[in-house]
């Protein structure tokens, strides 16, 4: 079981509010992602509830069980931390033994679970190396199994991949999934890149400030986002969004459009502008526009090619069914 | 400009030379005084006996048969022992503590723990002396363990204290979240990570305790007297007894020599403080 509930959840650290007070439900097994950009409180957030800093006011509620005043050790939660924190004296087996050990579990039962830990993580053949002969993702990995031994109620990850280079990002991202799937135990992973997010997560909670922005499925805060914040935040390249008389004419004092939702012509359509960079992936074309009177640079995403270069004319016509229009106040409109 | 790495005649031939003019001039008052101990009292102040004499052993056979040299030694391997030990014990809890939950005042309380240590210890002799007559604590080991242990405290502290710095605090949290206690995370973490730190912590707290010689002298007369006081001792009344009082000093700084010859390595990197990782 991991139903983690905070209750008008505050901190500070000295005068300064990190987390206005915050209410927040994770669901029993659950995956959700804190996402936001850096100094936005998610990892401070994550840390309260790891037990690592203490709340200021407000209740953390664990399985049903008050866990505001309980130490780190006795929260049942596992940890990986992004820099690994493996503990460099220790081989990769004592490492991943470590909890197993302070729980006070016979022998035979610990060089089981680790064992069992090491196959699913591919990290057999690496048992007796230290921490210091491994590769970055074998770090990782070890960090993981440390984590899993101990059957945990949730585990939480603070930003676990951004140490690694892409391509082991991705493998890496797609191992955790796996493993949820696998576990189904309740995890709460911190990131900054919301394309993490919008992979890994049942849940995404969007903060800036300390503020929950918006809680949903990923594909509820990407077709509705609550607020501008969210709206720029996620999806990538970011939604396009325009002010002024063009917004008003569509009914709006701000309006949203995702690149990929904006229709793309050489010879006609709602707005002319300029073509500065495109971007020709093959599967897709990153157009970046200028000299629209509309913002600065629009982004428009083509599906295949589109023999565009810089300086050309184009003309831009957004999908008009799959606008987000704001309000005075950055709010959606209905 | 571009830095270009040159070997010049200096860096080949200058600094060995220099290293070893350094090296010697170090070495010498320790040659001097082992030299000496091998004269005779008279021939100990003749010139023409400088470096040409007649050795003689008298100076150690009479050591030990005069002066009980081991009883000396035992109280100064006893009292430096047990200070280093309270020492660690006291040091190694304040210096986590601090290292790995700062408050505000962490800082201004190192600086004063240091500002001790600028204080001049004649300032406090008399009411050391006399709290510890009054307590009925003169001459015992209790108190010259007491009192090595706090002089030696905030070096104690603040090397450790530099040593744990350098421990990433996420290890320490992986631990607490790992299920261990506040003295787990000591004896599992800490203590192993930081061993050589805390190795090189004793071994110069034990040869500052050793070397002590204000508060011993000051404080002991006969049963807890340490090797300090038997050199004092040899000041003689009856005059100066060079040879004598070499014996007696080779005999007292040779074990310490000898141990600080084994372990150069952890002695330069405590001098160091962990400025080099």
């Amino acid at each position: 079981m991991g139903r983690i509930v905070l209750e008008d959840v505050t901190k500070s650290f000295g005068e300064s509010q990190v987390i206005p007070p915050l209410n927040l439900t994770i669901e029993d097994g659950e995956f959700a992602v804190f996402v936001g950009p850096s100094g936005c409180g998610k990892s401070t957030l994550l840390r309260l509830i790891a037990g690592l800093e203490d709340t200021t006011s407000g209740k953390i509620v664990i399985d049903n069980e008050d866990a505001t005043q309980v130490p780190p050790s006795k929260r049942g939660l596992a940890m990986v931390f992004q820099s690994y924190a493996l503990y460099p004296h220790m081989s990769v087996r004592k490492n991943i033994a470590f909890p197993l050990r302070m729980a006070k579990m016979s022998q035979s039962e610990i060089d089981k679970k680790v064992e069992g830990a090491a196959k699913i993580l591919n990290l057999a053949d690496y048992l007796e190396q230290k921490p210091g002969q491994l590769s970055g993702g074998q770090r990782q990995r070890v960090a993981i199994g440390r984590a899993i031994v101990r059957e945990p109620a949730a585990f939480l990850f603070d930003e676990p991949l951004s140490n690694l280079d892409a391509a082991l990002r991705v493998g890496m991202r797609l191992e955790i999934s796996e493993l949820h799937n696998r576990l189904s135990t309740t995890m709460i992973y911190v990131t900054h890149d919301q394309v993490e997010a919008m992979t890994m997560a049942d849940k995404i909670v969007v903060l800036r400030a300390g503020n929950i922005e918006q809680v949903g499925s990923p594909l509820d805060l990407y077709h509705t986002p609550r607020n501008i914040f969210v709206a720029g935040f996620i999806g990538s390249p970011k939604m396009n969004i325009i002010s002024g008389p063009e917004a008003d004419k569509l009914g709006a004092t701000s309006v949203g459009f995702r690149p990929e939702h904006t229709d793309v012509s050489k010879t006609e359509g709602m707005w002319k502008g300029r073509v500065g960079v495109a971007e020709h992936l093959g599967s897709d074309t990153f157009i970046h526009v200028h000299d629209t009177g509309l913002a600065d640079m629009i982004t428009v995403r083509i599906t295949g090619d589109i023999a565009v270069t810089h300086g050309d004319d184009i003309y831009l016509t957004p999908q008009l069914d799959k606008l987000h229009k704001f309000d005075a106040d950055g709010l959606r409109m209905a | 400009m571009a830095i270009v790495a040159t070997t010049t005649k200096f860096s080949v031939y200058g600094r060995p030379v220099l290293a070893w003019i350094v090296g010697l001039l170090f070495f010498f008052p320790i040659f001097w005084l082992v030299l000496t101990s091998f004269k005779t009292d008279a021939d100990a102040v003749k010139p023409e006996f400088l470096f040409f004499f007649t050795p003689t052993l008298d100076n150690y056979l009479n050591m030990t048969e005069n002066y009980d040299y081991w009883r000396f030694a035992t109280n100064s391997v006893i009292t430096s022992v047990f200070a280093t030990i309270f020492a660690l014990a006291v040091g190694i809890p304040s210096a986590y503590a601090m290292a790995f939950n700062p408050s505000r005042a962490t800082k201004d309380v190192l600086m004063w723990m240091l500002s001790t240590k600028m204080l001049p210890a004649a300032a406090v002799l008399y009411p050391m002396t006399f709290l510890t007559k009054s307590l009925g604590l003169f001459d015992t080991h209790f108190m010259v363990i007491v009192v090595l242990m706090l002089i030696n405290l905030p070096i104690v502290i603040w090397m450790l204290f530099t040593y744990f710095k350098e421990i990433p605090k996420d290890i320490i949290e992986a631990g607490q979240m790992d299920g261990v206690n506040t003295w787990g995370e000591v004896k599992e973490i800490l203590i192993p990570l930081a061993w050589g730190g805390i190795a090189s912590t004793a071994l110069l707290c034990f040869i500052f305790c050793w070397n002590e010689a204000y508060w011993t002298v000051r404080l002991t007369t006969t049963e807890a007297a340490t090797l300090s006081k038997l050199i004092e001792g040899n000041r003689a009344p009856e005059g100066l007894f060079f040879g004598r009082l070499s014996a007696v000093s080779a005999a007292a700084v040779g074990p310490i020599v000898v141990l600080g010859w084994f372990c150069q390595k952890q002695l330069v990197q405590g001098l160091t403080f962990g400025a080099v990782k």
